[in-house]
């Protein structure tokens, strides 16, 4: 055991403590003045000396942004997209996750140093022949191109941690239903998804969470204002209005809030995602 | 069972497997190992994606940009950016790791810490940027504090001054990817056993050597496999620099991604975009190849 009342300890705790504020500081002001600024008026947020706390508190960049069905627009297009793309990742992912994990087949070590590696191919380099072919097939400035451009970067990652998850669930259990004469696809959807609801709420997450921060290939891939996703959308408000900081930061929030909800409610599954190219 | 109702349930074993990768193969292959040859192709032609028949341009395009003075000064940007986003990631990442993990602090406070400091992490890129963007507003509150502090003379226009923009991206950058490493760290020392500390303290180590012979010995794998992960995705940004500088002033934060993006869709010569592309390509496959050379050795 420590001895804890030594003046030396002491001293050390309290520069402890004062590092860990420094530490806050450095890591919560950002996003502390963000909120603020969206809670000011346009010239407050100028104001000298810079006022911590909103001094007049308004709800009038909100109410713009809320107001604006052409920003509303933005979100819809992101919630959609997002939630597309990770309906589709989850079942794409749990049939190759299945197949990685509970059988034994030739190429199977090959397979899966494809998967990992296809996590650091630079979007950049797929963005021009993605373009080529959007627009070769007619779907440029469509949910589909960004549909299926996102598939491709989100699928690795959730591949990954839906058969991390599923080594970690017993092989007697969809053993038995080969046992009782069942095929692998019944032990599939009666045995292994009821039981893996953890590892697809994770796989879910991470995906959603791809989706929505996604910007190059939205910023490329589509033109239309009605077809823009909230990205896009920001960088469009600090375009046309180079000085309404508080509605950007106010649509900045709104367009933190998905993360930070399931961040705050789904802290366990959202970190599963977060490190799951990492560490295994 | 007879012979022949087993040897059908071998054969439906066999093939299960690929019949569930199969959805999932047939993406990565059609929508994502086919375009890196398409890329590849592009980078040899004349005129790509905007002609129905380009001609061949052998290695044109590439000696076009390897004759570039920006293609030169983007590289040695994105090797700065990078190389410094890596290292203070990481020691912040461990700094915040070490201080989060210490008996010295109550557990709830440890716990709200914990939550709070990973916050830059919960934030898009993009906003990030205008974030930053606010926050170094030559008019804004970072000026304004420091020069009532009298660090600064006048203001300064941190991302439209050549002297200061790559600087200020790489600062944007550190602050928004340590969480990584911290969250990546902090479960690494929680699976330090607590044996090598108790036996150290039986020999009579004092903290620093605790810390130097265990704790970053311990964490080293985790340690070179993110340091490369960061490495790879932080060379591959590209919302944080567009939206912040876009790569100017005059060049000075361009980066590959920025480089590669302008000459494709600024310039439309989307042949020698290509070859740009076909280069960070190959870096990324060399660091990926050493990547999963140290995922296997673990």
């Amino acid at each position: 055991m420590r001895k804890r009342h030594t003046p030396k300890d002491r001293l050390i705790t309290v520069a402890l403590h004062v590092a860990l504020a420094a530490g806050l500081f450095f890591a919560a002001f950002p996003i502390y003045w963000m909120l603020s600024s969206s809670f000011k008026s346009n010239t407050e947020i100028f104001a000298l000396p810079p006022t911590v706390l909103p001094k007049a508190f308004t709800l009038e960049a909100y109410a713009a942004i809320l107001g604006d069905p052409v920003k509303l627009r933005f979100f819809f297009n992101s919630y959609f997209v997002a939630g597309a793309v990770t309906v589709l990742t989850v079942l794409i992912a749990l049939l190759a996750a299945y197949g990685f994990s509970r059988f034994n087949f030739r190429g199977k070590g090959s397979l899966n140093t494809l998967i990992i590696s296809t996590q650091t191919i630079p979007p950049i380099t797929l963005l021009i022949p993605f373009f080529g072919l959007v627009v070769s097939y007619g779907i440029f400035d469509t949910y589909v191109a960004l549909i299926l451009t996102y598939l491709v970067f989100t699928l690795p990652y959730a591949i990954l941690l839906m058969t991390g998850y599923l080594n970690t669930l017993p092989r007697d259990l969809d053993e038995a239903v080969a046992v009782d004469g069942g095929t692998s696809w019944t032990a599939l959807w009666r045995v292994i998804v009821p039981i893996s609801l953890p590892g697809i709420v994770a796989t879910s997450v991470y995906t959603f969470l791809l989706c929505w921060n996604e910007f190059l290939f939205a910023l490329t891939l589509t033109k239309s204002t009605s077809m823009r996703t909230v990205p896009i959308g920001i960088q469009l408000l600090m375009g046309q209005h180079a000085f309404e900081w508080n509605q950007m930061m106010a649509m900045s929030v709104l367009g933190s809030l998905p993360l930070l909800i399931i961040y705050l409610v789904a802290q366990r599954f959202f970190l599963a995602g977060m490190t799951a190219g990492s560490v295994k | 069972m007879t012979r022949q109702k087993r040897s059908h349930h071998r054969l439906k074993r066999a093939v299960a497997p690929y019949l569930y990768l199969s959805p999932s193969l047939l993406i990565i292959g059609l929508l994502m190992l086919l375009p890196m040859v398409t890329v590849i192709g592009y980078s040899f032609q004349n005129s790509a994606v905007l002609r129905r028949d380009p001609s061949f341009a052998g290695l044109k395009h590439y000696q076009a940009i390897f004759a570039d003075p920006v293609f030169w000064a983007s590289l040695w940007h994105t090797l700065y950016f990078t190389c410094m986003s890596v290292v203070f990631h990481m020691t912040i990442g461990m700094v915040f790791a070490l201080m989060l993990n210490s008996d010295r602090i109550n557990p709830t406070l440890r716990n709200i810490l914990r939550v709070l400091y990973i916050l830059p992490w919960l934030f898009t890129a993009v906003i990030i940027a205008v974030i930053w963007r606010l926050l170094l507003e030559p008019n804004g509150v970072v000026n304004s504090v420091l020069m009532q502090m009298g660090i600064i003379g006048s203001k300064v226009e941190w991302f439209s001054s050549p002297a200061t923009a790559l600087h200020a991206v790489t600062f944007a950058n550190i602050w928004a990817g340590y969480p990584l490493f911290m969250v990546s760290l902090l479960a690494g020392l929680q699976g330090i056993p607590r044996d090598f500390y108790e036996a150290a303290d039986i020999d009579g180590a004092k903290a620093y050597q605790k810390l130097i012979f265990i704790t970053i010995p311990q964490l080293m794998p985790i340690i070179i496999s993110i340091s490369l992960l960061d490495f790879i995705w932080t060379m591959q940004v590209f919302p944080l620099i567009w939206i912040t500088t876009g790569g100017g002033p005059i060049y000075s934060t361009e980066v590959l991604s920025t480089y590669t993006y302008k000459l494709a869709f600024s310039s439309y010569n989307l042949s020698q975009a290509s070859a740009s592309a076909v280069v960070i390509l190959l870096i990324s496959l060399g660091l990926t190849l050493l990547y999963i050379r140290c995922q296997k050795a673990r």
